[in-house]
């Protein structure tokens, strides 16, 4: 979806304000956000694409008034609420609704190690062959989904070459829908600033970004 | 570009945390309050969580990584061409770094990590990201203006050089191998280490000599 998240090449965002010995989190509640993704997240009631696409859904102007965690605290509270997990009743009344039987939490102390060191790889076996191999011309096909897509905006009819090709990938751009991971060959495409930014940019620089195959075409 | 001081963020409000609601705070304790009474979650597996990133990932583990390949030409040549095997070889992996890719800044090329649509970044090796690099600024301009980018923070690119920027669009991870320095041929590996920063992994500084 074509909404402020997709911001790569605008102008007029504001100065980069690094920080001198930046704390890992800023206040004890953003930490709090962090622990509650993970505890969430391991009802398996939503993947990383539905997560992003929530974010992605948030209004432009709340979106960049808001602090990261500000938004995933949003956007989480609006996942519980969606998969059913939690009523907004329940958030305004600060209690659980009654007669409702006490669950089991699904992520315990002694998980969040082997499970985070074990991730989540993101592969699928796929027996399609890639259509496009290293060195080969390509060109991002002009879409406009109201949905989530990884294909940034200012790459978008552009023409690159295929530097490197990743095997299947679960597809984004219907994971976020509930819609399956439908996998697909994943290629590095390169392009030549000069080519998305014109003739300002340095004609010595480049930009690569990791492609799924349906967004592309020979180019 | 004066460095940011942080005592002072909290009433910037050009910042990425201006204008935070001064009940967001409530608001998080609330729904953790409630998630814990109806049984969803555990605060002790939550805690487990937030010590996970405060103690086992960071910008020493990617570091450490440079630093390995500085001193072992074989194992560079493992980490460029299977960085994800290389990385776990010194026992770093998972979450936000399951499929790796080490790009190498030389004296013709630098490259530079962005993630424009969210904030992707290796979690095993480099933790989590800094402010910047979530910040609205640092997503927008690192694609169409790089070298502006890196020169804001304090390294002037030669013009005669390459510039590549990784856009983190798919769910490929990226960590810059930067520059060995010079003067450093008797250091070992733990002291390259700590010449190594969080920034230079990113391609938004060098490694300075000690």
């Amino acid at each position: 979806m074509n909404s402020v998240h997709d911001m790569g090449g605008m102008h007029g965002l504001g100065p980069l304000m690094p920080e001198v010995d930046e704390p890992l989190f800023h206040a004890p509640w953003e930490a709090r956000v962090m622990g509650l993704a993970s505890a969430l997240g391991a009802w398996g009631k939503w993947n990383t694409d539905v997560f992003r696409q929530a974010q992605e859904r948030i209004p432009a102007a709340d979106y960049l008034r808001m602090s990261y965690y500000e938004r995933w605290f949003n956007v989480y509270e609006t996942l519980a609420v969606d998969a059913g997990l939690i009523a907004r009743e329940e958030i305004a009344a600060g209690r659980p609704a009654n007669g409702q039987p006490k669950a089991t939490p699904q992520l315990r102390p002694e998980m969040i190690v082997p499970r985070f060191l074990a991730g989540a790889p993101k592969t699928r076996p796929l027996d399609t062959m890639p259509r496009f191999a290293p060195g080969a011309r390509v060109r991002a096909r002009v879409i406009n989904p109201t949905t989530h897509t990884r294909l940034p905006r200012y790459l978008r009819g552009h023409a690159g070459d295929v530097t490197a090709h990743h095997g299947a990938h679960v597809f984004p751009d219907t994971n976020a829908l509930f819609q399956g991971e439908n996998p697909q060959h994943v290629y590095t495409v390169r392009f030549r600033a000069t080519d998305i930014w014109g003739p300002d940019a340095n004609p010595r620089d480049t930009i690569c970004a990791d492609l799924w195959e349906s967004y592309l075409d020979h180019g | 570009m004066a460095p940011h001081d942080p005592h002072t963020h909290a009433h910037d409000h050009d910042h990425e945390h201006s204008d935070v609601p001064s009940d967001l705070a409530l608001r998080v304790k609330a729904l953790e309050s409630l998630l814990v009474e109806k049984g969803l979650v555990d605060p002790a597996a939550m805690d487990e969580v937030i010590d996970y990133f405060e103690r086992r990932v960071g910008p020493r583990n990617g570091a450490r990584v440079v630093a390995r390949a500085w001193s072992d030409p074989t194992y560079k040549a493992r980490l460029l061409s299977d960085a994800t095997s290389a990385i776990a070889e010194l026992g770093y992996s998972g979450r936000q770094g399951e499929h790796m890719v080490v790009v190498e800044n030389t004296a013709a090329m630098h490259n530079l990590i962005v993630c424009t649509l969210c904030s992707c970044y290796p979690w095993p090796v480099l933790g989590l990201p800094p402010a910047w690099y979530k910040s609205a600024a640092y997503r927008s301009r690192a694609v169409i203006d790089p070298r502006g980018v890196i020169a804001e923070f304090g390294l002037a690119l030669p013009e005669n050089i390459e510039v590549r920027v990784w856009d983190s669009t798919a769910e490929l991870r990226y960590l810059v191998l930067p520059e060995r320095p010079a003067g450093t041929a008797s250091l070992n590996e733990e002291q390259l280490a700590d010449l190594v920063t969080r920034d230079a992994m990113i391609g938004t500084a060098r490694v300075a000599a000690p």
